[in-house]
C-alpha cells in the first residue's frame, strides 16, 4: 500500500559556485512526517524549497538532478502547479496583512482569482482551521486582519493556509523556531493530526521536536544526506559516526 | 565629584534649552508666513471669487475660477501620466535591485528630480510648445515630469520596506508573479504609495515655472487642452506684479487658496498613513 511521493536521485543544488546540496537521494513515503536536521548550512532548508521549486527564485540559484512528485518530475513541471500540489510553511509565520483570517485561508484560491460558490469557500475555511486546530479560537472573528493573531495562532493560519489547498506534500521550513513553548507544542501537536491526511516534510534544528514528531528522519551535513532512516532507530543506533556525534551534541 | 557630576547636568540642561530654541527658530518662519498669506488671503476669499473669471482692470469684482479650473485640469491630466509610470517604474526598481538597468534608471530618477523646474519648461517649450503653440497639453507634460521621480521613488522606497516572506508566502500558494504584484505587494505598500502619489500632487501643484513657457495664461475659464490656460501659481505671479490694487489683493486671495490644497493634501497624507498603514 506504502508508495513513494516525493523522490530525489543525484540531486544537487547551488547558490552560484556554492554547491549546497550534493547528490542528495531520498525516498518519501505517503502520510509520513519527515524530519530534516543538521547544522546551519548544511543545504536542508535549500533541499527542502527545492522540493516546490521555491530555491530558484533567488537570483543565482540552480538545481540539477532528478526530483520526483510521484513519477513526474518536478523540474519538467510547471511551477505553479507544483507550488499548488506542494504546500509550504516558513520559518516565520507570513500570514497577509492586507487579508482578514477568512480570506487568508483562501488566499490560494483568491489570489490566483478562482472564483467559488460562497458556501464552498466558507466549507474551505472551517474545514482548514478545523483541521489546523485554529476555528474554535478564531470562529467570531474571521474577519478580523490575521496580524492581530499570536504568533502561534498566526503560525497555525499559515498552515490552514496550505492545507487549504489540499497539497500532496506540506513543506515546514523550520516552523517553530519563532514561537514559544506553547504554540509548539500545540504546532508539533498538529503535526501527528495532518499526517493522517497529507505527507510531510519539516526542517528542523530541534533534535528532540525531530525525535517527538517525525517517523523518520534525514540528516544533513555540509550539503550531504548521511543518514535516512526511522526516527527511533537515528537517535537510538544511528549507523553513520557523523550522526552520532551530532545526536551526542560533539558538534552543532 | 559631586560637582562634575552637576556641571555636566547643567551642560545637559544648556544643550537642552539650545536645541529647543534652534527648533522653534526654524518654524518661527512659516508660522508667520502662514498666519500673514492667511490674513492677507483670507477676506479676498468668497463665493463669487471661486466661481467668477477675472473682470478687466479697474473694473470691480471677478474671481479666480480660470485659473482654479485650469491648475485642477492640468494637475489632473500629468497625475493621469505620471501615475501608473511612475508606479510601475517603482515596481520595477523595488523588485530588481542590483540590476544594471534598475541601477541607471534609478539613476535618472534622481537626476530628474533635481533638475530645476525652469529648464523642464524650456525643454518642453522647445519640443512642445514650438511647434504646437502654447497649450494645456504641453503644461501637463512638463508637471508630470517634475512628479515622475517624486512618485517612482516613493512607491520603491515603500516596497522594499515589506518583507520578503510576504512575496515568498504568496508564490508557495502557486500565485504567478504578476498576480503576486498586483494582489499582495501593491496592497500591502497601498498607504505608502498613495502618500507618495498625494506629496507629489503638493509638489507640482504650486509649480510656476514650468507654466510659464507651456500652458501660457488664459483670463478666460477655458477647458480646451489644446488651447493656453491658467493655473494659480501663474495668476498669483501675474497679479502680484499688476498696479492694481484689486489685482494685489486676488494674488493673496489665490495664494491663500493654493496654500489651503496644499495643506490639505498634506493633511490627508498624514491621515492616510495613520488609517491604513498595514500592520506588518
Amino acid at each position: 500500500m506504502e508508495h513513494t511521493v516525493v523522490s530525489a536521485s543525484n540531486f544537487n543544488a547551488w547558490f552560484g559556485d556554492n554547491h549546497v546540496v550534493k547528490d542528495v537521494s531520498i525516498k518519501i513515503e505517503k502520510n509520513q512526517c519527515v524530519a530534516v536536521m543538521g547544522p546551519s548550512g548544511c543545504g536542508k532548508t535549500t533541499f527542502l524549497r527545492c522540493i516546490n521549486r521555491m530555491h530558484e527564485l533567488i537570483p543565482g540559484a540552480t538545481a540539477k538532478g532528478s526530483l520526483k512528485l510521484y513519477d513526474d518530475e518536478v523540474y519538467n513541471m510547471n511551477p505553479i502547479y507544483v507550488r499548488y500540489k506542494i504546500g509550504m510553511v516558513f520559518q516565520r509565520p507570513n500570514p497577509f496583512p492586507n487579508l482578514s483570517i477568512y480570506d487568508n485561508v483562501i488566499a490560494g484560491y483568491k489570489l490566483n482569482g478562482l472564483k467559488m460558490p460562497k458556501d464552498e469557500l466558507d466549507r474551505i475555511v472551517e474545514k482548514s482551521l478545523t483541521s489546523a486546530a485554529l476555528w474554535n479560537e478564531v470562529k467570531d472573528s474571521l474577519h478580523k486582519k490575521g496580524t492581530f493573531l499570536s504568533g502561534g495562532q498566526q503560525q497555525r493560519l499559515c498552515i490552514a493556509r496550505a492545507i487549504a489547498m489540499e497539497p500532496e506534500v506540506i513543506l515546514f521550513d523550520e516552523p517553530t523556531s519563532a514561537l514559544d513553548p506553547i504554540s509548539t507544542a500545540s504546532v508539533e501537536q498538529l503535526f501527528h493530526e495532518l499526517k493522517e491526511n497529507y505527507t510531510l516534510i519539516i526542517v528542523t534544528h530541534n533534535m528532540q521536536q525531530a525525535a517527538r514528531v517525525s517517523d523518520k528522519t534525514a540528516f544533513f551535513y555540509v550539503g550531504e544526506l548521511v543518514e535516512f532512516d526511522d526516527t527511533k532507530q537515528m537517535f537510538t543506533a544511528p549507523k553513520d559516526t557523523r550522526t552520532q556525534n551530532y545526536i551526542t551534541g560533539r558538534f552543532s | 565629584m559631586d560637582a562634575r557630576i552637576k556641571i555636566r547636568n547643567t551642560k545637559s540642561v544648556l544643550f537642552k534649552a539650545l536645541i529647543i530654541f534652534l527648533a522653534f527658530i526654524i518654524t518661527l518662519p512659516l508660522i508667520i508666513i502662514l498666519l500673514y498669506i492667511i490674513k492677507m488671503g483670507v477676506v479676498q476669499v468668497n463665493w463669487g471669487f471661486l466661481v467668477h473669471a477675472p473682470t478687466p482692470e479697474g473694473v470691480a469684482g471677478g474671481g479666480i475660477a480660470n485659473a482654479l479650473v485650469g491648475s485642477l485640469l492640468m494637475v489632473g491630466m500629468s497625475a493621469i501620466v505620471a501615475i501608473p509610470v511612475g508606479l510601475l517604474a517603482g515596481v520595477y526598481l523595488s523588485e530588481n535591485p542590483g540590476t544594471r538597468l534598475a541601477y541607471y534608471s534609478g539613476l535618472c530618477v534622481d537626476i530628474l528630480q533635481g533638475v530645476p523646474s525652469i529648464v523642464v519648461g524650456i525643454v518642453i517649450y522647445f519640443w512642445i510648445v514650438k511647434p504646437f503653440g502654447f497649450s494645456a497639453i504641453s503644461g501637463s507634460i512638463a508637471l508630470a515630469i517634475m512628479m515622475l521621480p517624486i512618485v517612482v521613488r516613493s512607491t520603491e522606497q515603500t516596497l522594499l520596506l515589506l518583507p520578503a516572506s510576504l512575496k515568498e508566502a504568496a508564490l508557495s500558494l502557486g500565485v504567478p508573479y504578476h498576480r503576486v504584484i498586483m494582489k499582495v505587494i501593491v496592497p500591502c505598500g497601498f498607504a505608502g504609495i498613495l502618500s507618495g502619489i498625494i506629496l507629489s500632487i503638493a509638489r507640482i501643484i504650486g509649480e510656476t515655472a514650468p507654466l510659464l513657457f507651456t500652458a501660457l495664461g488664459n483670463v478666460y475659464i477655458s477647458t480646451k487642452v489644446t488651447g493656453p490656460m491658467d493655473s494659480l501659481p501663474h495668476l498669483i505671479y501675474f497679479y502680484a506684479k499688476s498696479p492694481y490694487q484689486d489685482q494685489i489683493d486676488q494674488a493673496w486671495g489665490a495664494s491663500f487658496i493654493l496654500l489651503m490644497f496644499v495643506l490639505i493634501l498634506n493633511i490627508t497624507t498624514k491621515l492616510i498613513t495613520r488609517k491604513w498603514n498595514i500592520q506588518l
